[in-house]
């Protein structure tokens, strides 16, 4: 018989593949790490623009939108054109920039279980790190997303203050935990109806629309009055999107516009205790499920 | 004193071959009252009980679908039994199909370091152990290019490599002692025979009568998920040839 395996005596017996959820994404943040580079490597390879697609398909939209919206619609305000809103072009921006953000990693993350599925059914390992690392990706490929548009305040007058760079960070926060709880949940989900990513890219064509990207609040407000606002309100990308306007565009009106009411107070707590509770269930429905993902991949 | 290493009681697992992955025919399913079996199940593992004592290197036998693979993904965490408990002592490293974490279009530099990583090594235990893995491999000269380009058999090199390096507690073998060439394939076997010899449990799943019994001592012939037989492995193999 073989050998006396002295030192394997002191280590306790566990149960193999009963991961503590998102604790062991801080546990194997190295994976993860390399997780997240080697997306970033593979994503565009073979391609000459390489990780430059990441902004000439946005800043394609943002085009797109502005002239389709701004100019032939009328929102953004010039002096023909009175009602309009000053520097529509940055307000477009900051919503594209976080909406995309948000497509992006949930879109990614929804599909990353099956995606992985060879890992996955071969090797354990926490299996919340492929949607977090689409998450993180995306995130990636946000931020100096947000830098270009931060640079283009500066030109207008941008001078940030402690507010504005918080109410930001607050955003992207709240549009993370929640790119992650639902990435979570319909990660799990597609490993058992393939039908989750499909929905998941319905969900994400309603979630440009459902914001104020590309409109202003108040035309919501005015239209539908204030118990369906609150409503729209509980949105978590709405307030995030609002934040972001009152970080970025904002700072740059003459401030004679009008911001949605209570957005520090009240909408900001709300948003960001509605995504923890996201990413909380969300992190529940993948325990649940993924004691099954290997013979159901 | 002996210790195990592995203590497995009484798990049965029930796999179900779905018919059906859209929410709509599960849906017509339900509202027809659940009538009619939705799918088809069948017992991968039924009732096994088995215990393996640290440094014990133990061959799973069997034909096609007795089970042999899904005890192993048992054993690694891949899969959880539906009853029945699966206890692990030390670091579980699987050679359940190498090279899975593998991607075409990184560089074998940056796979080891991946694959590494996934096998649950930190990045100081990459760091140390890399010109090694190396080394084993036998591909210096190809290591900063991408996988793709590898040949079937570099790429098994490298990814055998990555995971006998792995330092396990208990090394899981899955079908693959058929790794390149025959002097590789040489070296692999004396690999896991030093292994063996430095205390380390082995756990091998192979068809490979030859090498199953050199490298094991005892052995378990597994029969539609049951566990028919246990004894030395050269009685085993009898058994299955006869």
């Amino acid at each position: 018989m073989g050998g006396s395996g002295t030192s394997n005596a002191l280590l306790p017996l566990t149960s193999p593949g009963h991961g503590s959820g998102l604790l062991d994404i801080f546990r194997s943040r190295y994976l993860l790490n390399l997780l997240v580079q080697k997306e970033l490597k593979v994503r565009y390879r073979g391609s000459v623009l390489g990780i430059l697609w990441s902004y000439v398909k946005p800043g394609m939209q943002f085009v797109v939108f502005y002239i389709a919206l701004g100019v032939f619609l009328g929102l953004e305000q010039s002096p023909t054109n009175r009602s309009g809103m000053p520097n529509y072009a940055i307000y477009l921006f900051s919503g594209i920039a976080l909406i995309n953000f948000f497509t992006e990693a949930l879109g990614n993350a929804a599909r990353s279980v099956v995606g992985n599925s060879g890992l996955i059914q071969k090797i354990y390992l926490p299996r919340q790190l492929f949607p977090v690392a689409s998450v993180w990706v995306s995130a990636v490929h946000f931020l100096p997303q947000v830098l270009i548009l931060a640079f283009v305040c500066v030109l207008n007058g941008w001078r940030p203050g402690f507010l504005e760079i918080g109410v930001a960070v607050a955003a992207f926060v709240m549009v993370g935990l929640l790119a992650t709880g639902l990435g979570l949940f319909f990660g799990a989900v597609n490993v058992y109806f393939r039908d989750a990513e499909n929905f998941v890219d319905m969900l994400l064509l309603v979630a440009t629309w459902a914001s104020p990207v590309l409109y202003s609040w108040e035309m919501v407000h005015n239209k539908v009055g204030p118990t369906w606002f609150a409503l729209y309100q509980l949105n978590p990308l709405t307030v995030a999107v609002e934040s972001f306007h009152l970080a970025f565009w904002y700072p740059t009106t003459v401030e004679t516009v009008a911001l949605v009411p209570n957005l520090l107070s009240l909408w900001i707590p709300v948003g960001m205790a509605i995504s923890l509770t996201v990413l909380i269930l969300g992190q529940l429905v993948f325990r649940r499920l993924e004691g099954r993902f290997a013979q159901e991949l | 004193m002996t210790t195990n290493s592995i203590e497995i009681k009484d798990i049965s697992k029930k796999f179900v071959l779905r018919h059906t992955r859209s929410l709509k025919e599960a849906f017509v399913w339900i509202m027809k009252g659940r009538k009619g079996d939705l799918s088809k199940k069948f017992y991968a593992l039924d009732g096994i009980t088995l215990d393996i004592a640290t440094g014990e290197s133990v061959a799973l036998l069997g034909l096609n679908g007795s089970g042999k693979s899904t005890l192993l993904k048992h054993i690694s965490g891949v899969m959880l039994p539906d009853t029945g408990s699966v206890a692990t002592r030390g670091r579980v490293a699987g050679l359940i199909e190498v090279g899975a974490g593998f991607h075409p279009d990184l560089s074998g530099r940056d796979n080891v370091y991946l694959n590494g990583a996934i096998l649950g090594m930190s990045k100081e235990e990459i760091d140390a152990a890399f010109d090694s893995i190396v080394a084993f491999s036998e591909i210096e000269e190809f290591i900063d290019t991408e996988v793709k380009f590898y040949s079937s058999g570099m790429y098994l090199r490298l990814a055998f490599s990555v995971a006998v390096h792995t330092d396990p507690d208990v090394f899981l073998i899955d079908e693959i002692l058929a790794v390149g060439d025959e002097p590789f394939q040489k070296k692999c076997l004396a690999k896991i025979k030093e292994l063996h010899a430095a205390g380390k449990t082995l756990i091998v799943v192979s068809h490979d009568l030859d090498v199953v019994a050199k490298v094991c001592d005892r052995g378990i012939l597994m029969q539609q998920g049951h566990a028919v037989m246990d004894a030395p492995v050269a009685e085993v193999i009898a058994k299955l040839r006869s």
